[in-house]
């Protein structure tokens, strides 16, 4: 894991005490509430329905036991004893007093943390792959080139009052678990033709009212142009993005309006402009000073099969089932990646108590060399387990509650907030949720099921990533009341797909029956088990389905 | 409200003139950059100094061929969200070499101050009080960038690497 020197460290200070000063200014009276909000936002704060809301960047994904512990600490000392882990790899606090916050953010940079750029119009905490440096199909690690993007991206000066919030991914396998088709810029790691390792630059994908799947503005950018390529790109938007009209502001709408070749000429006229004052050229030297951080970790020479892993597979079907769904392969002989689903059957998902993280903090102490990776699919993932350590890692799990067996299948839903917390929402997206996992509630449906992506967004700003759920669900406000529109066939893998909406929407209660309706329709089309339901409605179409969806009894 | 100019509280003799308005016949003269392009012969045939004041929509690159002999260029903040001056102001200095002054006007708040200054602006008029002493705190809250801009090129990746080889000198 990157470990701060001290100009990170005297910059996220220097950070906190300016926010210190703002708090100040503003609870004194002196700062208008229109002046502070795109000043509290640049620092993740936002003003909810009940309170203010504090969200914290946790750079693509990565944490270690002790920050975990920090943010369990802020939990209990700051909030109600919980935390929000978000689809965005950063975690929320609901509670936090506004004259709280300074020291919130003392309490963050001991542990080399900060919520910079978490919000506001600026370039967002950069995502990648929780399976970053353990899967089994990258082809670089992506996490050093995550870190120095947000090293450049902080407080950037020239592109902090953009026209709209902005937000990087990168991935570096073959399959994408990182979405990048769906975000401002994704960047995908590929091998240009002489072999060498670079990007392609995927630029205008998104969510929110007007969904995008990104388009590729170059195949390949070299590692030394990542960040001048970048800068040429920002530029574009900053001078030329919308700023009439709030919903027209993000990227993907400037590349659709100019076209993509138009767009891509500016970029590349920029880029070719750019002189050597302009270019960001970093030191070969430094890119291998962060890269050193995410060097492999020593793993024990060990054989592939376990005889106390088998033993725990065969020891009961709960185990088994655990096994089975929240597994997933590593590249080491005798290790595994261990997916914790924060899915408890009537919790909110992605939600942790402080007492919960402590037990994650210990797990990935003893058990997952110190590394903690936040999902996006709001779930807690350790990258590096021995197969004969997982009998104990579950046991672990069990004590703290943690032990949902259902990653990736229909109860590990992602969801927003919506109405309980969010002030823009237009209905409960944490109920409907919960209604939906209650129909998956028997693990032998729920396994014969398999895989679906269960989406759920309070309203059309699509925190929940609706857009690409294999089924998504959107809140939507008509005459004071709450329905749901339903969604089939996105995905945000290599194969990134916006869903479509069937019709028209459906009561709060009549929304867990009609997917019963959707499942049991799959069950009956699909050729057999090894066809997934994402597989099923591309072969046959969405008509059968829409069918059942509105075939009340 | 003040004008600063590096920082300290400066006499504004420039006239701003807008498109309509007659020039005056003699000081420091602004005009927009439609009226650079129309009038340029005589605003420029003497040699009193001219400057020109740029729309957000604005390219830089159209002054060209008249940019070294501009002593001033405004660039406006409609709204302290829009960030637009900012990228022109960086394209000046960097791409262009401007060296006159480059005056921030509109929306201009204490906590812009630090960004605009690493963009290259500095002059900017400020509606404070205590002009002088919100830009010694707000230009000095952070010692440390990791960007290169107009004001430094003396980042955080820099000041690493000349660590490094004053370690493998020694
Ligand atoms: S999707 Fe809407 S309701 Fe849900 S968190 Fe986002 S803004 Fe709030």
């Amino acid at each position: 894991m990157y470990r701060y020197d001290e100009f990170d460290d005297t910059l996220v200070r220097e950070r906190a005490k300016q926010f210190r000063g703002q708090v100040e200014r503003r609870l004194k009276g002196e700062l208008k509430e229109e002046h502070f909000k795109p000043l509290r936002l640049q620092n993740g704060v936002y003003l909810q329905l009940h309170a203010y809301m504090l969200r914290v960047a946790i750079p693509y994904g990565q944490l270690s036991a002790k920050k975990m512990r920090q943010l369990a600490l802020i939990a209990d000392k700051f909030d109600k004893g919980y935390a929000h882990f978000t689809t965005r790899q950063n975690v929320q606090y609901n509670w936090i007093r506004l004259a709280d916050m300074p020291d919130v953010l003392d309490v963050l940079a001991d542990v080399e943390m900060h919520a910079i750029q978490t919000s506001g119009n600026c370039i967002r905490n950069v995502t990648s792959d929780h399976l970053a440096g353990a899967n089994l199909d990258e082809i670089e690690d992506p996490r050093p080139w995550c870190e120095i993007i947000r090293q450049w991206s902080t407080f950037h000066p020239e592109f902090s009052s953009l026209p709209r919030k902005f937000k990087i991914a990168v991935t570096a396998g073959e399959t994408d678990r990182a979405a990048v088709r769906v975000h401002d810029i994704g960047l995908h790691m590929k091998k240009n033709a002489e072999g060498r390792i670079g990007f392609e630059f995927i630029v205008g994908g998104g969510l929110g009212r007007t969904p995008f799947v990104g388009p590729t503005v170059r195949e390949w950018v070299a590692k030394e142009d990542l960040l001048s390529y970048l800068e040429a790109n920002m530029r574009i938007y900053n001078r030329h993005g919308r700023r009439d009209n709030k919903y027209k502001a993000r990227i993907k709408i400037l590349v659709s309006e100019l076209g993509l070749e138009e767009y891509r000429r500016q970029v590349e006229e920029e880029f070719a402009a750019q002189n050597t004052w302009e270019k960001v050229v970093l030191p070969q030297d430094e890119v291998d000073r962060i890269t050193a951080y995410f060097a492999a970790p020593k793993f024990a020479a060990l054989p592939a099969i376990s005889a106390a892993f088998d033993a725990f597979k065969a020891g009961s079907r709960e185990y088994a089932r655990w096994a089975k769904n929240n597994l997933r392969p590593h590249r080491t002989p005798g290790y595994v990646s261990v997916h914790v689903a924060l899915k408890q059957q009537g919790e909110a998902p992605g939600d942790a108590s402080s007492d919960q993280m402590r037990a994650l903090a210990d797990i990935g102490e003893t058990y997952a060399l110190d590394d903690i990776r936040v999902a996006h699919e709001q779930d807690i993932v350790y990258p590096h387990v021995k197969l004969d350590d997982v009998p104990a890692v579950y046991a672990a799990l069990k004590a703290a509650g943690l032990h949902a067996s259902n990653a990736g299948l229909a109860s590990d839903i992602i969801a927003c907030p919506g109405l309980d917390y969010c002030n823009l929402s237009n209905a409960r997206s944490i109920s409907v949720a919960n209604e939906i996992q209650a129909v998956f509630a028997d693990p032998e449906f729920e396994d014969d099921v398999g895989t679906l992506h269960v989406n759920v967004s309070g309203c059309i700003n699509a925190c929940g990533h609706h857009h690409v759920g294999h089924i998504g669900i959107l809140g939507v406000d008509k005459k004071g009341e709450e329905f749901y529109q339903v969604l089939f066939g996105g995905r945000a893998d290599e194969k990134a797909t916006i869903a479509t909406i069937q019709g028209p929407g459906l009561r709060h209660e009549e929304v867990a029956p009609a997917i019963r309706r959707v499942i049991d329709q799959y069950l009956t089309l699909r050729r057999d088990k090894s066809e997934k339901f994402i597989d099923t409605l591309s072969r046959v179409g969405q008509a059968p389905f829409k069918d059942a969806l509105y075939a009340a009894a | 409200m003040p004008l600063l100019k590096n920082g300290r509280i400066a006499e504004d003799g420039w006239a701003l003139v807008e498109d309509g308005q007659d020039v005056p016949a003699a000081g420091p003269v602004a005009v927009s950059l439609a009226r650079l392009k129309a009038d340029h012969a005589v605003l420029l045939a003497g040699n009193r100094p001219v400057g020109v004041k740029l729309a957000n929509a604005d390219d830089p690159a159209d002054l060209l061929p008249w940019l070294e002999r501009l002593s001033l260029v405004v660039l406006d903040f409609p709204k302290y969200t829009d960030g637009r001056a900012l990228s022109q102001s960086q394209l000046l200095r960097q791409r262009h070499g401007f060296k006159g002054e480059i005056r921030a006007t509109g929306q201009v708040l204490r906590d812009q101050l630090r960004l605009m200054i690493r963009c290259g602006f500095d002059a900017m008029v400020i509606d404070e009080a205590d002009a002088e002493g919100v830009y010694d705190y707000s230009a000095h809250e952070f010692s440390e960038f990791y960007q290169s801009a107009t004001d430094t090129s003396d980042t955080i990746f820099v000041k690493r690497q000349r660590a490094r080889e004053a370690k493998a000198s020694q």
